[in-house]
């Protein structure tokens, strides 16, 4: 994929990793063959090899991973972030290879104010490429509690340099973030959608023609009423719970229903497939069931992201947001 | 009992095969059907696409591939979704969005595939569902009456399929019930203008049988047929025997099917015998398994020897796949947690199927087939000698020697 933007990031956003695991020398990682313990000097090895444009700089994640995060964790996690960052810096410095590539800088502090403010500051004076805001994932009511930790992050981190989070996709959380100063999001969501049979159906059309204002709106209200009934309570395990921005393909009243997944979608499964072939391909466990949702899911997340693009441009945020808003559960 | 049905009871069936060449030594033929959903060519592969979809790739990428007819399944898809939903959709062709050709198998061969669910009588044959545990009952009717709503561009006859292992008075029983089976779908048959309906000849691996069946069979005169009971546990001697027998006195203008055979060496030497048609889930199969077919056999990439090996596939394949990938990450994608690589490597295995035919069909019309088959066989063996034997006397009947 020569014309893309390679970013390597240190974790799988879908695959929870155990912790426990970060000492003061070393970050594990979790793959196909088990635990991968990396000093700093192994992970900068394997960045040589992989050569990624971007890369999330070795980083201790864990100082939100317990219910109450003690003041002296979220210290240790800004702290040994650091200290791993000026070393892999010094030995980018040294690797011929990897002078064309960027290290992200990682923000930690767990949910200490002081020690994210701190971790900022002292990261922003490092020549980072751009910054990475760790520890904001997790169930949807954490990160609300979090959002003005996050706004007083992103003040104090430079303008002309990029930010990213990790583990949140989710188009309403999107959204808050991005008017808290986050630019980059991670597309697990629509991964997830895909991997429980379903397909992103929610508008993010802001500025739709009046008389489909009337339709969508009840076609959506329809659809949100239907999942509301069928909606667990429980929002423990983050994402993979189905939510009120997709439907469920795998539902019986989707057997005969010979429309597209997303009416004026131009992804080529909603150009060349319906409702009820997906369907099929569902419950008889087929393989390209998902190749064709992902397909959509992915189409339709990007095309989300496009209409927030013009949105903030013909500064109308506000509308998409409540759009957004509406559908969320 | 069923009623006794004149075997004249079709109009003149339509020719919807037109010979293009034909080999001076050998039986093979390179021609071209004439189908609804446009033409074919022949010596053709169809791949088996059973449940409305050709397992993970897209229409899109089969038909850039150059697939023009693919197979469906009366008995899978009788079940899931159903006839009636599959009308509704305008067909399997509109279901599932293929702008080309396909057959529909009848669900004989599930009967043997299936046999702990099956039972079979003069009536038909008895499913039990294994999703639900409901009966089905699948006579010759229903079979065409399910092909008729999927409106396929060809429909197999339903035939009483007995294991080609399976000896006694039972392989006689099928013989002549296909027979009046074979009758009883032709006069089922409810749309012969828009789909052909094709005969399958039965009778195991008994020359008699066979040659009964083939004699009244082709009294009957329908658009094409097919050769069926074999390719299951029998050896390869008593296979190509039974091909030839069939070939040689099946009507040289209509088109012959053989049924579930795939493998690249079985693929050449029964073109030589004559046959047109082909299909087996042999390629897509294998491709979910690790295994690149390739002309000296197969490579299976998920072995370590694969790991740092940075040529493609096959260098000299078209196909998406070997465009793009090497051995070395097919066989990363193979040991992850992901289906991408089973995907990649169907793409491959049909291109190679479609590109042997292609090759196979190039060399007849250019009159030098017999010395394509031999240039295949090096390529694939090495040395003669090393060819498999029933492959080099079956060759040898229709006046090809290697070596």
């Amino acid at each position: 994929m020569p014309e893309s933007l390679l970013y390597c990031s240190l974790h799988d956003p879908v695959s929870p990793c155990p912790a426990g695991y970060v000492t003061n020398k070393s970050v594990s990682v979790w793959g196909v063959g088990g635990r991968v313990e990396m000093t700093a000097s192994k992970f900068m090895a394997i960045q040589q090899a992989l050569q990624p444009d971007w890369f999330q700089c070795l980083s201790d994640g864990e100082a939100t991973c317990d219910e109450a995060t003690s003041i002296k964790r979220a210290r240790k996690s800004v702290d040994r972030s650091l200290l791993f960052l000026d070393n892999c810096l010094k030995l980018q410095e040294e690797s011929e290879v990897l002078q064309e590539s960027m290290i992200i800088g990682v923000i930690e502090g767990g949910d200490v104010m002081e020690e994210r403010l701190r971790s900022a500051r002292e990261t922003a004076k490092r020549p980072v490429g751009g910054f990475l805001l760790d520890g904001f994932q997790g169930t949807p009511t954490t990160l609300e509690t979090r959002l003005h930790l996050l706004s007083s992050v992103t003040a104090e981190l430079p303008e002309h340099k990029p930010r990213l989070i990790c583990g949140v996709s989710q188009p309403d959380e999107v959204l808050e973030c991005i008017e808290r100063g986050v630019d980059l999001f991670e597309s697990f969501f629509p991964y997830l959608a895909t991997e429980r049979g379903c397909a992103l159906t929610f508008s993010f059309d802001y500025q739709p023609i009046p008389e489909e204002t009337l339709l969508q709106q009840n076609g959506t209200q329809e659809e949100g009423k239907y999942v509301d009934q069928t909606k667990k309570s429980k929002t423990t395990s983050c994402n993979r719970e189905m939510t009120s921005f997709e439907i469920n393909l795998k539902e019986k009243k989707y057997q005969e229903d010979f429309d597209p997944l997303v009416r004026g979608c131009p992804c080529y499964c909603c150009k060349n497939h319906t409702r009820a072939y997906i369907h099929h391909l569902l419950v008889t466990n087929e393989l390209l069931a998902g190749v064709l949702l992902m397909m959509h899911n992915f189409e339709h997340y990007f095309g989300f992201f496009q209409a927030i693009r013009e949105a903030l441009k013909s500064d109308q945020l506000a509308q998409l947001k409540e759009l957004i808003h509406r559908q969320a559960s | 009992m069923a009623a006794v049905v004149s075997p004249t009871s079709l109009e003149s069936a339509p020719r919807i095969m037109r010979l293009v060449a034909e080999c001076s030594r050998s039986r093979a033929r390179a021609g071209e059907l004439r189908l609804p959903h446009g033409p074919v060519a022949t010596p053709v592969f169809m791949p088996v696409g059973t449940q409305a979809t050709m397992k993970g790739i897209t229409a899109e990428q089969l038909d850039a591939l150059g697939c023009r007819i693919c197979l469906g399944n009366t008995y899978h898809l009788g079940l899931r979704p159903g006839p009636e939903l599959i009308q509704k959709a305008r067909g399997l062709h509109g279901f599932m969005n293929w702008p080309h050709n396909l057959l529909t198998d009848s669900g004989g061969f599930q009967m043997v595939s299936l046999v702990s669910l099956s039972e079979v009588t003069e009536e038909g044959v008895r499913f039990r569902s294994p999703y639900d545990g409901d009966e089905t009952l699948l006579s010759p009717e229903r079979s065409v009456e399910i092909q008729n709503a999927l409106g396929s561009d060809i429909i197999m006859q339903l035939d009483d399929v007995v294991s080609s292992t399976v000896t006694g008075p039972r392989v006689e029983e099928a013989m002549y019930r296909s027979i009046r089976w074979l009758d009883r779908c032709i006069a089922a048959h409810q749309r012969p203008d828009k789909q052909n309906l094709f005969a399958i000849i039965q009778g195991g691996l008994d020359a008699d049988l066979r040659a009964t069946c083939l004699e009244e069979m082709t009294k009957r005169d329908v658009p094409g047929f097919a050769i069926g009971g074999l390719s299951g546990g029998e050896s390869k001697g008593q296979f190509w025997r039974m091909v030839a027998l069939s070939t040689s006195r099946l009507p040289k203008d209509k088109p012959r099917y053989l049924m579930g055979v795939g493998y690249a060496t079985d693929l050449v030497v029964c073109v030589a015998l004559g046959c047109d048609m082909f299909d087996c889930v042999f390629p897509t199969r294998t491709a979910r398994f690790g295994s690149a077919l390739v002309p000296t056999g197969n490579l299976p990439l998920k072995k370590k020897q694969y790991e740092k090996d940075f040529r493609p596939i096959d260098p000299e394949c078209a196909c998406p796949t070997c465009q793009k990938h090497s051995r070395a990450f097919l066989h990363t994608l193979l040991h992850s947690d992901n289906t991408a690589a089973l995907h990649h490597l169907t793409v491959h295995n049909i291109a190679y199927q479609l590109r042997l035919m292609s090759a196979v069909r190039a060399s007849i019309v250019e009159k030098r087939f017999p010395d394509f088959v031999r240039d295949f066989m090096c390529t694939m063996y090495g040395d003669p000698t090393l060819c498999p034997s029933w492959a080099t006397e079956a060759l040898a009947s229709v006046g090809i020697t290697l070596g």
